[in-house]
């Protein structure tokens, strides 16, 4: 399954111009050097702390980020560098989002019409009633608008919408809280089954151990940086196996792993520090993680970390 | 003290399903208990009727055997699962906290609440640490129960595990009661001293119950 990814973004940076008191200005840098790449057939999942720009790598890829946004570094897709134009070509089509919040729907549009789009063949009528019918939703469903839904329901919704929409690219914003156990892994499987056939799925989530048995890969965000990309396979393995530090801290903070979580918080945008950003809640810090960290193969994977063996 | 939900009974409005029926429950001070069920059965809204923010349709609310107090600050309080929802985006933190009267070194401290996050708005805060805010507002001296509702599925699992040692101490210390909804089981065998499933001692069988029993 090693073949070219189909969708990969390089060193791409964010930042919002924002306004201050009265007419001061500044840019808040909230994407810094990501890196991220996916391949037909597979899921990567991107675990990480919130507001690590797990949504807004997302809404740039869509082409969604707000005009206030300047965006640097390249996201391809087949090959050839998009522009803001040829995304806006592409999603709806090759490109899906299950956007994160359910107030993403429509308020004025019945379901039905939200999940199939303008002008459903047959065909399309019976894939989403096959899909509705395996998340338990009732056909009674199809005819509601969005308040009658429970939050549940609606986020089972959004998930049908991108799996019926045939595209190649499918991006899931946290499709699973507010789903149980059993619901939450039916909706992991079906990404999963999208995957098989082919597609390339970026699935974003905070349900990390749902993830690493789910996916292929996992990608680990933090404050707006890739800091770790690894098969999914070192993650079931466990801390030993993990690269990073900040990964390794992730997967000790697990319930069942643990439930230690380590001290301090990400830092916000505003306020990055320098280097490594992880650095001011490492133990292995030195002087030189001040120094520009780059992205470097260690045992199979990649890592922002001069300290990683 | 304890609370007690008595033959609670909800529906919306009348002729339509009910999401409750006969629902009782006791949780005591000190105890932790994790509320548990499926989507769709009803967890929040139990809870919200619970803290007193829905009027029960049928039954009552007792706390040591009275009506939840309707003036003045409830002894009875809840975290919601979006706290960014559950501040006001214009206030700076500092008025949050001194809204509540909790602008005080030992609840910051306790909770691990920066300084400088004082003089931010919520939007400069990320998840992890806005819902800090939310507990610390909700631990006033007069708080004996308090009631997450998902209080941490939004957040990191770093952040989730912060949140959660912080409030175990805080319950232990004030014996308080505690009751969460969760759909993370290792979470509640982690947190709680026993858990209720709601789809057991609720007899409607929940909103979409008949589909579910077909599967079972």
């Amino acid at each position: 399954m090693k073949n070219e990814s189909i969708l990969s973004v390089k060193n791409l940076s964010v930042s919002f111009h924002m306004y201050e008191k009265g007419l001061e200005q500044y840019d808040l840098k909230v994407i810094s050097n990501m890196t991220l790449d996916v391949r037909p057939g597979e899921i990567v999942a991107i675990a990480g702390s919130s507001g690590s720009g797990k949504s807004l790598l997302a809404h740039a890829v869509m082409g969604l980020l707000p005009e206030n946004a300047v965006i640097s570094g390249e996201i391809s897709y087949k090959g050839k560098i998009l522009s803001q134009k040829d995304k806006e070509k592409l999603r709806g089509k090759e490109f899906a989002l299950v956007p994160q919040s359910v107030s993403f729907l429509d308020p004025l549009m019945k379901v039905e019409a939200q999940v199939r789009g303008p002008k459903p063949d047959k065909a399309k009528i019976e894939t989403q009633k096959e899909i509705f019918k395996r998340f338990q939703l009732d056909e009674k469903t199809e005819k509601l608008y969005p308040f009658q839904l429970s939050g549940g329901m609606a986020r089972r919704v959004l998930v049908s919408t991108a799996v019926i929409s045939g595209a190649e690219v499918i991006i899931a914003d946290e499709p699973t809280p507010g789903l149980d156990l059993d619901m939450a892994m039916e909706a992991l499987k079906v990404f999963r089954e999208l995957a098989d056939e082919g597609k390339a799925v970026i699935l974003i989530t905070h349900d990390i151990d749902l993830a690493f048995h789910m996916a292929d890969r996992i990608a680990v965000f933090y404050a707006g940086t890739t800091v770790e990309m690894a098969d999914a396979e070192d993650f079931r393995q466990g801390e030993l196996v993990l690269r990073h530090p900040y990964s390794k801290a992730l997967w000790r903070a697990l319930p069942q792993n643990g439930f230690e979580p380590i001290p301090g918080f990400q830092p916000y945008a505003k306020y990055l520090p320098k280097g490594c950003l992880f650095s001011p809640r490492c133990r292995y810090k030195t002087k030189e993680c001040e120094e520009k960290i780059p992205m470097r193969e260690v045992r199979g994977g990649y890592v922002r970390c001069i300290h990683a063996d | 003290m304890q609370i007690e939900a008595k033959n609670i009974s909800f529906r919306y409005r009348e002729n339509t399903p009910w999401i409750l029926k006969n629902v009782s429950l006791k949780i005591e001070e000190g105890e932790r208990v994790g509320l548990v069920g499926p989507s769709g059965y009803g967890k929040s809204t139990l809870v919200k009727i619970l803290a007193g923010y829905l009027k029960p349709t049928k039954g009552e609310v007792l706390l040591d055997g009275k009506p939840l107090p309707k003036k003045g600050v409830s002894p009875v309080q809840l975290i919601y699962q979006h706290p960014e929802k559950a501040i006001n985006p214009r206030w700076k933190m500092k008025k949050v906290l001194q809204e509540s009267g909790m602008l005080r070194d030992e609840v910051m401290d306790a909770l691990g609440i920066e300084r400088d996050w004082l003089e931010r708005y919520p939007r400069e805060l990320s998840g992890g640490e806005l819902q800090r805010f939310c507990v610390a507002r909700s631990l006033f001296e007069g708080t004996h129960f308090l009631f997450a509702d998902e209080m941490s599925t939004m957040l990191d699992v770093i952040a989730q595990a912060q949140i959660w040692n912080l409030m175990l101490k805080e319950a232990e210390e004030h014996r308080l009661g505690l009751l969460m909804v969760t759909h993370n089981h290792y979470l509640a065998e982690k947190i709680c001293t026993r858990t209720i499933h709601l789809e057991a001692i609720n007899t409607t069988g929940g909103k979409h119950g008949k589909e579910r029993t077909d599967k079972v």
